[in-house]
């Protein structure tokens, strides 16, 4: 039941709720939980609530990490 | 998929694993415990245990909400379920876990109690909501990240004006359940199962953050390291965790930062500090009592408190004598020592609360291990 999935937003509703989508499923959701949401925000959505939002930038980071690990990884 | 496919390529978990064959040293072991049941789930479902020199150990920890809550917790479910005028709302994975004299929430249902399976505690206030004429109790489990949605529909209902929505409130908290492992008598005296460092909870610290796990690190001098649930995230945190282990450091160091900050999602924080309170101790599975270890619904929000609506009494059952949950929780057995294990208990009817959640432990190894196993 902890599984929960990066889905985007792609509506803002009246009364904190947003609809996101997942691999082109459409969900109504809540975003009370973060701070200013917006249409384009990647949030990671559990029990039918957004409880954070991803860093693009970070999110960047980390994929870069893997593959300098990769090169270091091959070149050994 | 954004943000989930990227985190599962196989070339790069190919570069990964040989960069942590080349810096595990074959004469150190390292038993690293990862806490959360998506991180078990992701180990087995990807053979990430495969992919690891084999001095490198996952132990998998209790970090599965369905998994930890006792027996007697859920007889108290289906105790408030047979209520006259009672609609229990669950979420799914509850239904299926055995309590005392094997009775379930299933059970309870086919015998004519009203119990509904929601995915989101909000359809439990449209129940009550639907419904004026019964009472809605909704049976809250889960750690920091249900927490706060469980939170919302408190006051949700309050706003509403909903006077027949109640929480049945076993929501509880990682941190103690950490702490409670590495004081846990098994584990510092007899050396049972040495922990070399912790793989730190994904959502669960999208929520407090990585701040919390700082004592852990200071206190009880192991590395934690924060990761995703992606299976890349995990053969990083690993890599990272031998790296601190090998230079001799124990320091909180957090992988999954694309969600996770110091400090953690404030919004969040708050609400769940101005609904809950902390209970003086509470019974996990696997753990016993574990002190300041889940929340209460504070008393300015009773009407709302389950507990305080109605009679529940406190259940003592005893787990199944052959089941090994709490030996497995607790990282001293694996599910194949387990002599109920894919034979009396499988996931279609299982016997301890590990093999009911897919998270579980059991359950994980059941669905993607038990063939490699024997082959």
């Amino acid at each position: 039941m902890c599984l929960a999935m990066p889905a985007r937003v792609v509506e803002m509703r009246d009364d904190d709720q947003a609809v996101v989508e997942l691999d082109g499923v459409r969900k109504e959701i809540s975003v009370a939980l973060i701070e200013a949401p917006r249409v384009g925000d990647y949030v990671i959505v559990h029990v039918g609530y957004a409880l954070s939002r991803l860093d693009p930038e970070e999110a960047a980071k980390t994929l870069a990490l893997f593959a300098e690990m990769q090169a270091a990884g091959a070149a050994a | 998929m954004k943000y989930i496919d990227e985190y599962r390529d196989g070339d790069l978990a190919k570069g990964l694993a040989s960069a942590i064959a080349r810096e595990a040293k074959p004469d150190c072991r390292y038993h690293f415990m990862e806490f959360c049941g998506g991180h078990t789930h992701a180990i087995f479902r990807y053979g990430i245990q495969d992919l690891l020199p084999s001095n490198v150990r996952m132990i998998h920890g209790p970090g599965c909400p369905v998994c930890v809550l006792p027996m007697g917790r859920i007889d108290g479910a289906i105790h408030l379920a047979k209520q006259p005028g009672v609609i229990l709302a669950s979420y799914g994975d509850m239904l299926r876990v055995p309590g005392g004299g094997r009775e379930s929430l299933l059970k309870a249902k086919a015998l004519g109690a009203d119990v509904r399976m929601i995915y989101s505690p909000s359809d439990a206030v449209a129940l009550a909501k639907a419904h004026p004429d019964r009472e809605v109790v909704f049976f809250a489990i889960g750690f920091e990240t249900t927490t706060p949605p469980t939170a919302l529909a408190i006051r949700q209902a309050h706003r509403e004006g909903l006077s027949n929505f109640s929480v049945y409130c076993n929501h509880v908290l990682t941190p103690s359940a950490i702490s409670s492992i590495l004081e846990a008598p098994s584990v510092r005296d007899l050396g049972t199962v040495p922990l070399d460092g912790f793989i730190g909870p994904a959502h669960v610290s999208t929520v407090i953050g990585s701040q919390p796990y700082d004592y852990f690190a200071e206190e009880y001098r192991r590395p934690v390291v924060i990761a995703g649930f992606e299976p890349l995230d995990v053969l990083q945190a690993i890599l990272m965790l031998i790296r601190q282990v090998n230079e001799g450091r124990f320091e909180v160091e957090n992988e999954f930062t694309r969600a996770v900050t110091k400090e953690g999602n404030m919004k969040a924080k708050t609400l769940v500090a101005e609904t809950f309170e902390m209970k003086r101790s509470f019974e996990w599975r696997g753990l016993g009592l574990v002190p300041y270890s889940a929340l209460a619904i504070k008393r300015q929000w009773a009407q709302f408190d389950a507990e305080a609506r109605f009679i529940v009494p406190e259940f003592k059952t005893e787990d199944h004598k052959a089941c090994a949950c709490g030996a497995i929780l607790r990282g001293l057995k694996t599910p194949a020592d387990c002599s109920l294990f894919a034979t009396a208990c499988t996931p279609e009817h299982p016997i301890g609360s590990c093999m009911v959640s897919a998270e579980g432990a059991c359950a994980a190894y059941y669905t993607y291990g038990r063939q490699r196993r024997k082959s």
